[in-house]
């Protein structure tokens, strides 16, 4: 026999039926399935085969906490791996396949490695692949050898190379009260919440609201639980006060009630609505966090438990009653508690025969002894499961007499014809969350179970209120009573309460027997996703492992992506039990967002794509209308050639500096940042912040300036125009104009409170044009009225203010390219009038524009530093600058600059370099004296930026050498071996060209 | 994270820029006392419980603050203006809204 659809019954629409595929093979479902529910439902049993012994696996579980079946859902050419079945609602077009198999689910060579069991035990490849060669099957180089393999063979589903087309979005929320998971406790706590007027928001991760009330059988207030709950959320659906937020799992929970959730918002629709995106990430700062997060059982630990066919008793309980489908005909139970005594009567009222029910304890209460009658199901008291058969499905299991104060087994052992076996190990509360806020879990031996601690326990910054099964309190009564008060604290109300919806169940004892596992014959697993078995953490144990945080690095225990939701608990009873200690004194691991897998692309959201911000400049427009390429560096985006059709990167940007230094060039230079530094302290200011003298500069005049950190390294550099008496204009480099805004803002604010300065960042409302070329000042004076631009009026940094076509332009006289040039600055409103107006009065006089290719290049061939150089490893004595430092004052930096380390003579210093080889050299590359392109080793520096130089006809680079100045004229290689670039080069003085300065001079 | 500025209220930390321990003497400018600068420059305390610590609200009124935060915990006792006569200022502030 095998699993089959109910009559009747469940949450799911029979009258809607739903296409979709597994493996290639066609299924249909109905609405309020998911994949695995309605792929068991079909009599699917095999959904995946295990990460290292390949063995078939079936469903274990009907929630997140699933580690079998785990299957790769395709959308169009995405693939996204390793999703539980249990988590996916169908919808019609799903696509999902199966993973880790070859070359099919239900035939799978790999399965040999079961045979190899005892080999591929904890440790297998430390002991095998790590260390010194020993023969030829032992060591790292073998390891190297075997990889390809391994990998192809072990582990999950895999990603695919296409670019994901979702949409992802981020969504801040503030709420006075959050409520986590939505069964009887979360609701009473919302509805509390909410009744007292505070703002909530109630997340669940699953589909529909009500968690235990959609299976449990229970009712409240005389109505089945799932019609109680309904209404709750229809009461709660209505208010203003209220946001629902099914789909969505709560996944982190940070500092100051500061909790991360991922809603999965289209998954399950054929395709999201207009502007839908497919996840959500919500950042939720709640005042209150109400925790009613249920629990998960645990499975047993015995010979064959991760058989198809083998499930927990809960699990078996929701497939019946919340959708409609029997796992099996007939059933076993196998378990240690009273709570799977539910689950038979559940699964014999939906149709199925509960064959036998083993229970480890020989004492049963008289209660569950009737419902084991009710059942129609053998009792079998102190008796134990040693072993399931069959192959990718369950055809019975083998039963003994066990003791379970000893734990031996004795008797003969008997078959059970089976096709289902249900298994309780009893409960773990979800604590995830609040050991997240960094609460420390408590075991408690009556429920045998890690509690989450006491509030007083809490920390100071992340506070919490439990309700329900998370606290321990595993009946449905105890869950709203606790819901409500937790409700009510949280929105800090003081109402008398009505009184509490009253429940009828069948409750039973919660405490279960401290029973987790069955020494037999056979692998008996722990970790199912991880294929960690009982026998590992013993051997693990032998091996010296104590700590539970070794143990599970070794073992692997609970490190998959169900991050040991249903092993953790097992695995350290194990471990205790080997160690000879109490469970409490071996502790548990602290669990660390997230809860549950979150996809990559909701974290990235907005900040990728068509969202992602950017700064453009006054002129961006007219940069694209005239063929610019862009390019984007940081938020900005600046030309980067205007190629001409045909035109290769090199050929425009050669081109465009050629013509430059020939005639005329003019660059966008609106990135720059610039600072207004301003008051009756600017000039005191500007001599402690840069290196070099401000006080003594003239009004109407620039200088050029650098700044040192206080450790004495090269922070940035730029020109600084003094505007007035108390007025400067500091200009800095594109990259780091926040940064020295805030180093600013910091002396000024922390450091010297009683300098009477202002610093304003003034970026965005000036617009720069840097014109330059031989003919650059014929152009200008073509154009600019109201002031001459001679030697005599406009000198070398020397401002000057005047109009360009009729607007007011500040003009200054300062060369980066080392042609005589001019920065041309207005009002950001004005920046593509002036530049239309200088490109026009250009053209007699064959202007060009020229993009950051360009710029770079001749600010190579001048030897000019940028940020690949001031790269906050050098100084300034390395980058040539020694003459800008002051030693009239001391200035940020000074104290620092001069020691040892940093004025030794093997630092590495700014040099040029010259390809012998006349090819292209590399950012990045290394220098070295001697080559040896098998052995590349002996760098003695790098190259920080390089170029094809028009001017010099030839490939040069700038880098940073050991020795520097000594070297020049000497003969170096490049090493790049990465690139496989080899070659000769000549080292030479940073200033390739016009040395001395005469072309920008005039 | 929260951190309360004086002059806009409870903000997330996304909004500060941290500045560095709040600990750090500025030895005189002119002084030539290496081990003091580098005191200042280097040595840390790296305390597990209270720390002084300077932050900017740099997405915000980009004041510079002094917080005193618990390393371990995250909990902040205290948070007042880095610029000793910033207090005035806070000061008023609060009067105004009384």
């Amino acid at each position: 026999m095998s699993p089959r659809r109910t009559d009747t019954g469940g949450r799911i629409d029979r009258l809607k039926t739903i296409r979709f595929t597994f493996d290639g093979v066609a299924y249909t479902g109905h609405a309020g399935d998911t994949l695995a529910s309605a792929l068991l439902a079909k009599g699917v049993t095999l959904f995946g085969r295990s990460f290292k012994y390949h063995r078939p696996r079936g469903l274990l579980t009907a929630g997140v906490e699933e580690p079998n079946a785990l299957v790769t859902v395709l959308r169009g050419e995405v693939r996204e791996p390793n999703i539980a079945a249990t988590m996916v609602e169908i919808h019609d077009g799903l696509v999902a396949i199966s993973q880790n198999r070859f070359p099919s689910l239900a035939w799978d060579v790999h399965a040999v490695n079961q045979l190899g069991g005892k080999i591929l035990s904890a440790g297998f490849y430390y002991k095998t692949f790590m260390g010194p060669v020993i023969g030829p099957l032992k060591g790292t180089h073998f390891w190297m050898f075997c990889e390809h393999f391994i990998r192809r063979a072990a582990g999950l589903g895999s990603a695919g190379p296409a670019k994901d087309p979702a949409r992802y979005e981020r969504m801040n929320a503030f709420c006075d009260v959050l409520v986590v998971g939505s069964g009887p406790a979360g609701l009473m706590a919302a509805k509390a919440a909410a009744d007292q007027g505070a703002r909530v928001m109630l997340a669940d991760l699953e589909p529909r609201f009500g968690g235990s009330t959609n299976w449990s059988d229970e009712t409240i207030d005389g109505a089945p639980a799932a019609d109680w709950a309904r209404r709750t959320v229809a009461q709660l659906e209505g208010r203003d006060n209220v946001r629902l937020l099914p789909r969505t799992t709560v996944w982190g929970y940070y500092d100051n009630n500061t909790l991360a959730a991922l809603e999965r918002v289209s998954d399950h629709k054929e395709r999201p609505a207009k502007g839908e995106p497919r996840h959500r990430y919500w950042a939720i700062r709640a005042r209150s966090v109400v925790l009613a997060t249920g629990a998960f059982e645990r499975p047993l630990v015995f010979p064959g438990n991760d058989r198809p066919g083998v499930m927990l008793a809960h699990a078996a309980e929701r497939y019946a009653n919340e959708f409609g489908v029997l796992p099996g005909e007939r059933i076993a139970l196998f378990t240690n508690n009273d709570s799977a005594y539910r689950a038979a009567i559940a699964l014999k009222k939906a149709g199925a025969a509960i064959v036998a029910i083993a229970d480890v304890r020989s004492d049963l209460s008289p209660e569950m002894r009737r419902l084991a009658t009710e059942a129609e199901a053998e009792i079998l008291a102190g008796h134990a499961v040693v072993a399931t058969e069959g192959g990718k499905a369950l055809s019975g299991v083998k039963v003994q007499r066990f003791d379970m104060v000893t734990g031996a087994l004795s008797g003969e052992e008997r078959n059970i014809h089976a096709d289902c076996l249900l298994m309780s190990g009893g409960w773990s509360p979800t604590i995830h969350l609040a050991s997240q806020a960094g609460a420390k879990a408590e075991w408690n031996a009556s429920r045998q179970a890690f509690l989450p601690p006491k509030p007083a326990q809490q920390w100071p910054t992340q506070q919490w209120i439990g309700a329900g099964a998370f606290t321990g309190s595993f009946s449905t009564a105890e869950a709203i009573a606790e819901g409500r008060a937790a409700g009510l604290r949280a929105a800090g109300g003081t109402s008398p309460p009505a009184a509490l919806p009253t429940v009828e169940a069948v409750d039973g004892d919660p405490d279960p027997a401290p029973v987790f596992e069955i020494r037999a014959k056979g692998k008996s697993f722990v970790d199912f996703q991880h294929d960690v078995t009982a026998e590992d953490v013993r051997l693990a144990h032998r091996e010296g492992f104590v700590s539970v945080e070794h143990l599970k690095r070794y073992t692997t225990l609970g490190m998959a992506t169900d991050q040991g939701k249903s092993s953790n608990v097992p695995g350290l009873a194990i471990m205790a039990e080997a160690l000879g200690k109490p469970i409490p004194e071996v502790g548990t691991t602290r669990f660390r967002p997230p809860f549950a897998p979150v996809s990559i692309g909701s974290l990235a959201a907005e900040r990728f794509g068509d969202l992602k911000p950017g700064r453009l400049t006054p002129m961006h427009d007219w940069h694209l209308a005239n063929g610019a390429t862009m390019y984007s560096a940081g938020l900005w985006y600046r030309p980067m050639i205007y190629g001409l059709s045909g035109e290769t990167i090199e050929q425009a940007y050669v081109r465009e500096a050629k013509a430059t230094r020939e005639s005329a060039g003019i660059v966008d230079v609106s990135t720059l940042g610039k600072i207004a530094v301003q008051g009756p302290d600017a000039a005191a200011f500007l001599d402690r912040v840069y290196t070099n003298m401000f006080s003594t500069l003239a009004v109407g005049k620039a200088r050029y300036g650098l700044m040192l950190r206080e450790d004495g390294f090269a922070f940035d550099d730029g020109t600084t125009w003094r505007l007035g008496e108390q007025d400067f204009l500091m200009t800095t480099t594109t990259a780091n104009a926040g940064k020295v805004m805030q180093h600013l803002e910091y002396f000024l604010d922390v450091i010297w409170p009683d300098l009477k300065v202002h610093v304003t960042s003034v970026t965005d409302e000036w617009a720069g044009a840097a014109i330059g070329g031989p003919k650059a000042r014929q152009i200008l004076a073509a154009c600019v009225t109201g002031t001459a631009v001679d030697n005599a009026t406009l000198p070398f940094m020397g401002i000057v203010h005047g109009q360009i076509a009729g607007v007011p332009v500040m003009i200054c006289r300062l060369s980066f390219s080392g042609e005589m040039a001019f920065e041309v600055y207005s009002g950001a409103g004005h920046g593509t009038h002036v530049w239309q107006a200088l490109i026009e009065a250009g053209k007699p006089f064959g202007l060009v524009t020229y993009g950051l290719e360009a710029l770079g290049t001749m600010r190579i061939e001048k030897g000019h530093v940028t940020g690949a150089e001031i790269d906050g490893r050098t100084t300034a004595r390395d980058l040539h600058l020694d003459w800008m430092l002051s030693k009239k004052k001391p200035f940020i930096g000074s104290a620092m600059m001069d020691r040892e380390g940093l004025i030794a003579s093997d630092r590495l210093e700014l040099v040029g370099l010259i390809a012998l080889d006349n090819r292209p050299l590399n950012g990045g590359a290394h220098i070295v004296e001697a080559l040896d392109e098998t052995n590349p080793h002996g760098s003695i520096g790098h190259i920080t930026a390089c170029c094809y130089s028009p001017a010099l006809g030839k490939h040069i680079a700038l880098a940073l050498v050991e020795g520097g100045k000594a070297r020049h004229g000497t003969r170096a290689h490049v090493s790049d071996p990465l690139r496989n670039r080899f070659g000769p080069v000549e080292i030479v003085s940073n200033h390739f060209y016009d040395p001395e300065g005469t072309r920008m001079h005039g | 994270m929260l951190i309360t500025c004086p002059y806009c209220g409870p903000r997330d930390v996304i909004e500060f820029t941290y500045q560095g321990d709040g600990n750090r003497e500025r030895p005189d400018p002119a002084s030539q006392n290496f081990e003091a600068w580098n005191a200042y420059v280097y040595d840390r305390l790296n305390p597990a419980g209270d720390h002084n610590e300077i932050w900017q609200h740099s997405g915000g009124c980009r004041a510079h603050l002094r917080v005193v935060r618990n390393t371990l915990t995250h909990e902040i006792s205290s948070v007042g203006f880095a610029r000793g006569d910033h207090a005035s200022a806070a000061r008023r502030n609060a009067e105004d809204k009384a």
